[in-house]
């Protein structure tokens, strides 16, 4: 079974996240940047899977020069192959033109019989590109997957909701985004980090896949950013001394902000 | 000249968030309750980390591995915890390292697949009560009795002896007189749960709670005569050529801690507030901060250019003798950096630094004992004088 995972580069939630002041558009470069965390669930399933039976892995992802090292991290986890997707027209895409970028180059790897996401990126967090992706590739959806299974020629999910949980099918080849609560992403061992070093990296840009620049990038977004303000400090927290009643007194404050 | 190659830092970065995710969030409990986490020691297995300078053959990672790899991940292990990164650093260096460099094949095939893959861990024994330092006063004894070895004596302070993962201990005994009179030393592994062989309760520490000591009383302990590691009478040359090793290995672990007190001190120096002001403005404080960088930087200069002998060695491009200079300069160095460093962590930390809420404190208690193992300071000056033709005592 070949299975392709769709991984992007983002940056880390544990830095100074920022747009850039040019344009709106998130910074990645100027921050430290990796896998989406929400990715490796991704990218640890397809790995599971294959594990088990047979068959490939396939990375792709879109975005800048950096964006080698999400691939790269993937790699090293154990996926086999890798495509980097990179084009100075595709900066400012927004989710409908990255679904187009990400079903041709899925297009041009072959034809998968799974392709897997993550459930949302951990920075535009939209959770969007793997229903439009589903929709171009003519595959269907099954998303928010927490459970997977492949039985022959059928992929079941459990999706988790609020009252109830669903399980559903659909046949192969279709698309599946996958939720945290699906697996234990790996750590990437010392025999990965080394293995990838061999493993292939394709770079292809727009015109190896056929999109023409006006139908991606900034301009041709259906959504931008007009403005942004940095948020504010945090502000100095409220102190309650305790005179004995500092129980009380924290019971009143969490209830005029209706916390309780 | 030596340096880090990429994936070294991609390794670091690996070992790095392993250490936050895995051993951070439950340290201070470990520590508290003296707990060593058997559990994560598979889970170190699964990263590489004791099969760094192992064949593959048996399970490791053969030519793409190496030492350098392995001070990596122990000091990454170490800026987290020290007691973690000790039981990686004795797990390789004094559990796999004599097995793999004296076992015969067949010992190896016995003991190291379970040893690499972090299902097992294997203890050295050297130390005894009566021998440290001096360890050609060895008392422990090994006679050979038809096709057996028997036991008897006792040793002390011996790292991942008793963990209920422990397979074996490669212990060292008299196994007869020189000719001047001394002792000719052997060692012999004997295996967990052999009768005769008593694992004490843990020791009562000043630091490495996490990390697994005992003291281990053999009484008739019976193995069979194939359970001698290498050739009788050479105990003493296998054991001075795994502590040159476990000396860099040490060494890799002080630097970790250094690190991580710098990391630590800096970012209190620029939050915490005297007299209206961050107290890092104070030159009192910021001057031993600086100071504290370039520990760090030499300490970890000196460590790395020790393994990097020692892979070359492995290579036959460099000497046993430089190695084992480089080891003891660099384990004398570094440790006594890292004490150092904890003080001034410590005292940047005022009151707080004295409270076991602060991960310094632990760091503080964890200092002393670099010192002091796989010898102690006295003992890596006396190796260096000597290197440099010094007459001897
Ligand atoms: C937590 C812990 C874990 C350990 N793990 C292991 C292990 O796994 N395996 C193992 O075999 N051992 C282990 N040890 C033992 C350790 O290696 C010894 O404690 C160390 O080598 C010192 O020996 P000693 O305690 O007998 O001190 P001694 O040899 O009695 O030394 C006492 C003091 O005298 C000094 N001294 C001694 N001789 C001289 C000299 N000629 N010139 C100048 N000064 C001298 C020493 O430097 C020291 O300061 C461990 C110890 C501890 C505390």
């Amino acid at each position: 079974m070949n299975i392709v995972v769709c991984v992007k580069y983002v940056p880390d939630a544990q830095s100074d996240r920022t747009f850039n002041e040019s344009d709106n558009t998130t910074d990645r470069v100027g921050v430290d940047g990796l896998l989406s965390e929400l990715d490796e669930y991704a990218v640890e399933e397809a790995l599971k899977l294959v594990e088990a039976g047979e068959g490939e892995v396939t990375v792709v992802t879109v975005g800048p020069d950096q964006a080698a090292d999400a691939l790269k991290k993937a790699l090293q986890m154990g996926a086999d192959k890798a495509v980097h997707v990179k084009d100075d027209a595709i900066h400012g895409s927004d989710a409908v033109a990255t679904s187009l970028v990400l079903a041709e180059a899925i297009k041009k790897t072959g034809t998968p019989d799974l392709v897997i996401t993550g459930m949302a990126s951990t920075d535009g967090t939209m959770s969007v590109v793997p229903a439009m992706l589903a929709e171009r590739l003519g595959l269907p959806q099954v998303t928010f997957a927490s459970e997977l299974s492949v039985d022959g020629s059928t992929v079941t999910i459990r999706r988790d909701g609020d009252a109830a949980s669903e399980t559903i099918v659909a046949t192969l080849p279709a698309l599946v985004s996958v939720t945290d609560q699906i697996n234990e992403p790996r750590y990437p061992s010392f025999k990965g980090i080394m293995a990838a070093k061999k493993k292939p990296v394709e770079e292809w840009a727009l015109a190896d896949l056929g999109i023409d620049a006006s139908q991606v990038g900034l301009d041709a977004a259906w959504t931008k950013v007009e403005s942004f303000t940095k948020r504010p400090p945090r502000e100095q927290g409220q102190i309650v001394t305790d005179d004995g009643d500092g129980g009380t007194k924290l019971a009143e404050f969490l209830a005029a902000q209706k916390f309780v | 000249m030596f340096e880090l190659s990429k994936e070294h830092e991609d390794f670091r970065k690996v070992v790095r968030e392993f250490a936050e995710a895995e051993v951070e969030p439950h340290i201070a409990k470990w520590d508290k309750d003296h707990h060593f986490p058997s559990d994560l020691v598979p889970k170190m297995g699964d990263l590489g980390l004791f099969g760094l300078v192992v064949p593959e053959e048996f399970g490791g990672m053969g030519d793409d591995g190496d030492f350098t790899s392995l001070c990596v991940a122990i000091e990454e292990l170490g800026r987290v915890d020290q007691s973690i990164g000790i039981t990686l650093s004795a797990g390789v260096g004094l559990g796999i390292n004599p097995i793999l460099t004296y076992g015969s094949q067949e010992q190896k095939e016995r003991f190291l697949p379970d040893l690499v893959a972090g299902r097992a861990l294997a203890g050295f024994g050297l130390t005894e009560p009566d021998a440290g330092s001096d360890a050609g006063a060895t008392r422990t004894k090994a006679v050979r009795d038809g096709d057996e070895w028997v036991v008897n004596g006792s040793k002390a302070f011996i790292t991942n002896s008793g963990t209920d993962i422990t397979s074996v201990v490669t212990v060292t005994a008299r196994t007869g007189t020189n000719d001047d009179g001394s002792a000719q030393l052997s060692a012999i592994m004997i295996p967990s749960g052999t009768p005769g062989f008593t694992v004490e309760p843990a020791y009562d520490k000043l630091g490495w709670h996490a990390s697994d000591t005992h003291g281990l009383t053999f009484e008739d302990c019976r193995v069979p005569a194939g359970n001698l590691l290498g050739n009788e009478g050479e105990g003493f040359k296998q054991f001075l050529k795994t502590l040159d090793d476990g000396r860099i290995a040490i060494s890799a672990l002080a630097v970790g801690m250094s690190q991580r007190m710098l990391e630590e001190t800096t970012e209190y120096a620029r939050t915490r507030k005297a007299f209206g002001k961050p107290i890092g403005v104070n030159q009192g404080v910021s001057f031993q901060i600086a100071d504290l960088a370039v520990m760090v930087e030499a300490s970890r200069q000196l460590t790395y250019k020790a393994a990097w002998l020692k892979d070359e060695l492995e290579h036959g491009r460099r000497s046993v003798k430089e190695v084992k200079q480089a080891a003891a300069i660099c384990k004398l160095y570094s440790t006594e950096a890292a004490v150092t460093a904890t003080r001034i962590a410590t005292q940047v930390f005022g009151g707080n630094g004295f409270m076991e809420e602060y991960p310094v404190a632990r760091f503080y208690r964890d200092a002393k004992i670099l010192e002091i193992g796989e010898g102690t300071s006295e003992v890596q000056r006396m190796v260096i004088a000597r290197h440099l033709g010094l007459p001897t005592a």
